[in-house]
């Protein structure tokens, strides 16, 4: 144990050296930091407890998104038994299944029908047997579709994908810094946004799916006459304003342009009124139909619809063909600028809801870095008081090792750029105390070697030898508990964890390399005939 | 203040180290080199003593219950400082109680400025937590700065304790089985016992003290855990040493000796935790108060006393070295 070749002992100073200075970064400012190298600018991420912000768990709504699947299904019954010239009737969305009824003596061609519109799940590598779409027939002509679990499953994660852009894009414009968003399990999304100080207007803007779409207003019935009881063609629904106070508008129900055709959308101000507006750009697509619409529309009023409510209701005074407009729907500047914002990032394929919030104020963390830092300070000195007091020389040599450590855990987790917690840096503190047991651990069987009536250099030797097995497995227990801790910790609890389990495998390299070539070194220059332990 | 406490303890640093290595200053000593403490035959008191403890902390859980914090329990928690100086709880409590969100308790929190508010789960799920958010932040405005928020919805708050309770388990689980390959089956059980013994005692603390029961508990009754494994492991280590060495020595006495030689280490260890621990509880703030609390109970008192006076001397009952039959060979010298 006490013998290193000099490669070996060149070898663990090495490594230790080049971990630590992974840690230097740290010291620097960010800015001086991003002049270095790619390589050199790793550096430890300060969770949201310590340098404030926001965290939100979204959550999609699975409920809407089997309903508009099924609506889908609906809506596909309707087209292929039309193209069919199959009569139908009772097409309807009921419970968990679309259902239709047919002419008995269509049966057999609307089953052929319907079944086709059942796709395998999974493409080609699909070897579960699993179907989009399960077709049965009840009897009497009624046929029932029902959308399996595992096609509900895929449809959830693919809306997760795509909102995940949304919200992604969404934060973005918002111009906060770094913000991290990331899919949590199925059907959820983690948004941290660091610096935040109140996620009011940020959930605001993700809890609107913003769906915008241009439609005509359906003038052959007037809200006033609605209101009155008069039902509206089947075409039609009514729509209240977005502004209060809340006006009905009957809106018919087909869609002129939808906001997937938008390429741009800017807040700006009316150069007459000097009002708050949003100037938008279609694509080709989208132009040319908006062009189309509005030449055969002109002298009749359309709406601007967000999420089913009316922002605007403008009359068309001559056809626009340029591709351009602009919306203006008495909005404050702030309005404006979120309107512009939804319409430029697009709309999420379903609502999500925030089922967790976790926001932390500069103040508090600052504060808590603070105290962490103290804390840190204190404990660490108390420990390395009562090592030398304890063993004196070989307390000296303890610290040594046990400040190399703490130095390899902060460059472990810069060169990780791993987000350190408040209760991460109670996980430090709790590795000083590992750390030092490792230490006691080998000093206590040294003198119990001595006891024993072994001389100096075999009791070190025997001491180093026995006592590191026992370091070996008493450690490896603790990192289990860390392991697990991370697995199933979020946020502050999994910084715990990761400076826990970092500081237990740096603790188990010191053990077994540095510490027993501090000692090693100690022997080959004193030659000693007694330990002073 | 805090530049001179670390000033004045860098200067004991480098003094101490001076006298350390010019060996100017006896060493200290706390536990005697050679103890011989009868630790096992102790355990007709300690195994009574710790039935009874734990049957206790299990009436205290049921009776008593924990104090489920928001991560559990689903809610809203808010701390505020009062931007004006020292805060007027029952004006808040005034203008909070006319919410009607129910169940609203505040309370202060560290300095006489800052309040905790707790406001119940409120009926109709997630987005119904958010309002309710929403109305405290209405009633309270700027005259207060939101120092932390924290909005947990019925679902996640479920989710949160299963997820909980089961890596509790995986840990206890995983680190049976690898303590089951390192040794033999006797010290495995022994070990969980022992496991078992503590987590029950620390949820029994946790229950008197009510101190919040939330993700950082688990994440302290985890640490509990690998510590006071830890100290098992090293004396169960100590003790396979000696069944090899000994053959023919008597269970209780390889025992004892097990434990009085490893138990210089043992509390030299511990007071150093100890002070690392008392060092977070002092000054790590509130943000970590109950966690330390809860860590000074768990792993020093508990998991010490645990790994000496149930983790040991129950590998009797469990039938360790009952089958060795070789003659004794004299410890190599």
């Amino acid at each position: 144990m006490l013998y290193f070749t000099r490669w070996k002992a060149l070898a663990i100073i090495l490594t230790a050296l080049i971990v630590c200075l992974f840690a230097v970064p740290n010291f620097f400012s960010q800015e001086r930091v991003k002049t270095w190298p790619v390589w050199a600018q790793r550096h430890i991420v300060l969770g949201l407890d310590l340098q404030g912000g926001s965290y939100l768990l979204l959550e999609v709504d699975s409920n809407y998104v089997k309903k508009e699947k099924l609506d889908q299904v609906r809506d596909e019954i309707r087209r292929v038994l039309r193209d069919a010239k199959i009569g139908y009737t009772g097409l309807a969305v009921r419970g968990d299944a679309a259902e239709v009824r047919v002419k008995e003596s269509d049966q057999q061609a609307a089953l052929t029908k319907l079944r086709e519109l059942s796709q395998p799940l999974g493409g080609l590598l699909g070897s579960s047997g699993q179907r989009s779409l399960e077709v049965s027939d009840a009897g009497g002509g009624l046929f029932r579709l029902t959308v399996p679990q595992a096609a509900i499953t895929e449809r959830i994660r693919q809306t997760i994908e795509q909102s995940i852009q949304i919200v992604e894009r969404r934060i973005n414009e918002l111009g906060t810094v770094e913000p991290l968003i990331q899919r949590q399990g199925t059907d959820r999304i983690l948004v941290q946004v660091p610096g935040l100080q109140d996620p009011t207007d940020l959930k605001r803007i993700l809890g609107q799916t913003a769906k915008m779409e241009f439609r005509m207003v359906d003038s052959s019935v007037s809200p006033d006459q609605v209101q009155s009881g008069r039902g509206v063609s089947a075409d039609s629904e009514v729509l209240m304003s977005e502004q209060s106070p809340k006006v009905p508008y009957v809106i018919k129900r087909q869609v002129l342009v939808s906001g997937g055709d938008l390429t741009d959308a800017q807040p700006g101000f009316d150069q007459r009124t000097n009002e708050p507006i949003v100037n938008f750009k279609f694509n080709s697509s989208g132009s040319r139909k908006f062009a189309q619409a509005t030449s055969e529309n002109v002298g009749q009023p359309f709406a601007i619809v967000l999420d089913n409510k009316v922002i605007s209701a403008p009359v068309i005074r001559e056809p626009i063909t340029g591709g351009q407009g602009q919306i203006s729907g008495n909005f404050t500047v702030q309005a404006a600028n979120e309107l512009a914002l939804l319409m430029r990032a697009g709309a999420l394929p379903a609502p999500l809801t925030v089922i967790e919030e976790r926001t932390v104020g500069p103040g508090l963390g600052q504060d808590s870095i603070e105290k962490g830092k103290l804390a840190a300070y204190v404990g660490s000195i108390m420990v390395i008081a009562f090592m030398l007091l304890t063993y004196r020389l070989f307390g000296v040599f303890a610290n040594i090792a046990v400040a190399i450590n703490v130095a390899m855990i902060f460059g472990i987790l810069s060169l990780l750029n791993a987000t350190l917690t408040l209760p991460g840096i109670a996980g430090v503190v709790l590795t000083v105390g590992i750390a030092v047991d490792s230490n006691v651990l080998i000093y206590e069987r040294i003198r119990e070697e001595l006891r024993g009536g072994r001389n100096a250099i075999s009791a070190i030797d025997a001491g180093f030898r026995r006592a590191l097995a026992t370091i070996l497995d008493s450690n490896i227990t603790t990192f289990i508990a860390a392991a697990v801790l991370f697995y199933i910790g979020t946020g502050p609890v999994r910084g715990f964890a990761v400076t826990l389990g970092i500081g237990i495998i740096t603790t188990v390299f010191t053990a077994f390399t540095l510490t027993s070539l501090i000692v090693a070194g100690w022997v080959r220059w004193k030659r000693p005939k007694t330990v002073p332990i | 203040m805090t530049q001179s406490i670390l000033i004045a303890l860098g200067v004991l640093i480098v003094v101490l180290t001076v006298v350390a290595v010019f060996d100017l200053l006896p060493p200290l000593r706390i536990v005697p080199d050679v103890t011989h403490f009868d630790f096992t035959r102790f355990r007709r008191i300690s195994f009574p003593i710790s039935a009874a403890l734990s049957i206790l902390a299990i009436v205290l859980f049921f009776t008593h219950g924990l104090n489920f914090g928001i991560d559990f329990r689903g809610g809203t928690l808010l701390e505020v400082q009062d931007k004006s100086g020292p805060a007027d709880i029952g004006a808040m409590r005034a203008k909070l109680s006319t919410l009607g969100l129910g169940d609203i308790q505040l309370q202060q929190f560290g300095g006489p400025a800052d309040v905790l508010i707790r406001v119940a789960e409120q009926p109709g799920g997630d987005a119904a937590q958010q309002a309710a958010v929403q109305k405290v932040r209405g009633a309270l405005g700027d005259s207060v700065e939101y120092r932390r928020v924290e909005v947990v919805g019925p679902r996640v708050s479920g989710e949160l304790l299963a997820y909980g309770m089961l890596g509790m388990m995986l840990a206890i689980f995983s680190i049976l089985i690898y303590l089951w390959f390192r040794f033999e089956w006797q010290f495995a059980l022994g070990a969980m016992i022992a496991n078992v013994h503590d987590i029950v005692l620390t949820i029994g603390f946790m229950s008197i003290s009510q101190v919040d029961f939330d993700l950082t508990s688990i994440a302290a009754l985890l640490t509990i855990l690998g510590y006071s494994l830890n100290d098992t492991v090293v004396i169960y280590d100590r003790i396979r040493e000696m069944l090899r060495r000994y053959k023919k020595m008597p269970m209780p006495q390889l025992l004892n000796e097990s434990i009085n030689s490893t138990l210089s280490r043992s509390i030299i260890t511990h007071v150093t935790v100890t002070l690392a621990l008392l060092a977070l509880l002092l000054f790590g703030g509130h943000a970590i108060h109950s966690f330390t609390a809860v860590m000074v109970f768990g792993a020093l008192l508990v998991g010490t006393y645990t790994s000496i006076f149930i983790a040991a001397p129950i590998l009797i009952y469990l039938g360790v070295g009952e089958h060795r039959d070789a003659p004794d060979t004299p410890a190599k010298k």
